[in-house]
């Protein structure tokens, strides 16, 4: 059984249509790249699958006992996140609140789920160090340390390598990939075409033209070959 | 000096006063944090406005219990408020402003109409900078405002962790099952209740520094939210008590005396916080 499947969404907000009829399924283990234009709606999609907005037709139905809030979710930082005053420990652990219900503290299990999840994004050292003097690729880790302690299944990364420099882009891809070969399954929105032609099992564009399939049958569709040439020539265009 | 303040002592106003002051130092400076972070620092000031009209319409009504009034609008205004800025900041700005200085405007037309003192500036000056009311505050009064202060000290300690994570990421927060807007909603209606309660302190005009100062002061030295959230609400509490203590020894006016307070320790904090930073450096 699938984990997640949408059929026939239509997505948008206040009456406005941006997503028609779309249709995908996603499996346990699978690593989805969502790609798109600007505007296309993939950040919409991202919410709708999270159970922040409710589609305007169609459903989506979750499979294999997830629920909607069992999602670990990295989103993209904002600006209230620059300069706030809190420990890498204090984030953790923040991933662990919907396990906590009307629990007002956390318990021991979930202190112990923070640390685990703090040793295998390897910030350990970080722990009691101020977010907001660390560097992007280590702000990254701390959120996703924090996605983890959400879930144990399911991987939704909004733009996760934005604003970092190529290195340590290139680190995290490493870590996210590690992460599905241990079985979480990943939904990844992305401008980065040539990190989803390298790491996904599928991919779904979202666009004037839809397209979800495999990443071997993207690169030979209609969809994928003319969203690869555009973003070649735009990226020759950045370099002259 | 000691004699002095020894004999002050012996009155149950000036006891009264400063347990109340105290009190509602504690409470200001705990949601405080929040919102400054928030970026909602300009609520405090915009909803102590609406308080000070609401209670110019209380006055003209001629109610004796003026609370009647002024809280529910207050409550009912940091609602709308935080709703809006949730949309776009832009808006919500905007709307803070603008509420603000209507309900100020129609709040001094009012008592200015319907003039029912002889002494009217004197009177709204009082309301708006903090009067000589806290100190004659009656004993119901100390009560509710104890009691009030410990209400929202145990919800900010039951909630505490939940304040935090929706303070920090409230798209994260809603996506694994937090209740955000319900979060929101009772930081906005505990704000309002402070503001009421923190009006026959320092005056209307001067709330917002009750609430911000601390906050930002801790913000200067510490790093993580725990730390900040208690050393602001000590800073608070200290602040008052020496403010109030200058206040009745120097016949000073009580709120803006606690104010200044809260200004020099921001310089103290902003000092030490360089010093700090530039050693680690």
């Amino acid at each position: 059984m699938a984990l997640i499947t949408a059929s026939d969404v239509s997505l948008g907000y206040d009456n406005h249509l941006i997503v028609k009829k779309l249709n995908f399924s996603i499996n346990a283990g699978d690593y989805l790249y969502i790609v798109g234009e600007n505007g296309s709606g993939k950040s919409t999609l991202m919410k709708t699958l999270l159970g922040l907005l409710p589609p305007i037709s169609g459903s989506i139905s979750f499979g294999d006992g997830i629920k909607a809030g069992d999602i670990g979710y990295l989103p993209q930082q904002t600006i209230i996140q620059k300069d706030f005053p809190a420990s890498v420990r204090e984030i953790v652990i923040s991933g662990c609140q919907g396990r906590c219900g009307l629990r007002p503290f956390y318990n021991r299990e979930e202190k112990k789920l923070a640390d685990d999840n703090m040793k295998r994004m390897d910030i350990v050292d970080l722990k009691n160090r101020p977010y907001r003097e660390l560097s992007g690729g280590q702000q990254q880790r701390v959120l996703l340390a924090r996605a983890l302690c959400a879930t144990q299944k399911l991987l939704l990364l909004d733009e996760p390598v934005a604003g970092l420099d190529p290195n340590v882009s290139a680190q995290m891809y490493e870590l996210i990939e590690k992460l599905n070969q241990e079985g979480i399954t990943v939904i990844m929105i992305s401008h980065d075409i040539s990190a989803a032609i390298r790491y996904a099992s599928h991919i779904l564009h979202i666009g004037e033209k839809i397209y979800f399939g495999t990443r071997g049958d993207y690169l030979e569709s209609e969809a994928g070959r003319d969203f690869l040439l555009r973003n070649k020539s735009e990226g020759d265009k950045n370099y002259a | 000096m000691l004699d002095k303040i020894i004999m002050y002592l012996q009155y149950p106003f000036v006891r009264y006063a400063l347990i109340v002051g105290v009190l509602i130092a504690l409470c200001s400076s705990l949601l405080g944090v929040t919102l400054v972070l928030k970026r909602f620092s300009f609520i405090g000031d915009g909803l102590s406005h609406v308080a000070f009209g609401a209670m110019a319409i209380a006055t003209v009504a001629g109610l004796t219990n003026k609370m009647v009034i002024i809280l529910p609008v207050t409550v009912i205004s940091a609602v709308l408020l935080l709703r809006t800025g949730q949309n776009t900041r832009i808006k919500g700005d905007a709307a803070i402003a603008m509420i603000s200085v209507g309900a100020l405007a129609f709040g001094y037309l009012l008592m200015n109409i319907f003039s029912t003192s002889s002494n009217l500036s004197g009177d709204v000056c009082s309301t708006l900078f903090g009067s000589t009311s806290i100190l004659t505050l009656t004993r119901e009064e100390v009560w509710l405002c104890a009691v009030l202060s410990a209400v929202v000290v145990v919800i900010f300690v039951l909630f505490y962790n939940k304040i935090f994570a929706v303070t920090f990421d409230e798209d994260f927060s809603r996506a694994v099952g937090t209740k955000a807007e319900s979060y929101n909603l009772l930081i906005a209606i505990v704000i309002a209740v402070i503001i009421v309660l923190a009006m026959n302190l320092v005056g209307s005009l001067l709330i917002s520094a009750l609430v911000i100062f601390p906050a930002l002061s801790a913000m200067r030295i510490f790093n993580n939210f725990k730390m900040v959230t208690v050393w602001s609400a000590i800073l608070s509490v200290v602040c008052a008590f020496v403010g109030m203590m200058i206040a009745i020894l120097a016949g000073t006016p009580v709120g803006s005396t606690i104010v200044a307070a809260d200004v020099v320790a921001f310089f103290a904090c902003f000092l030490a916080g360089s010093i700090v930073r530039g050693a680690r450096v």
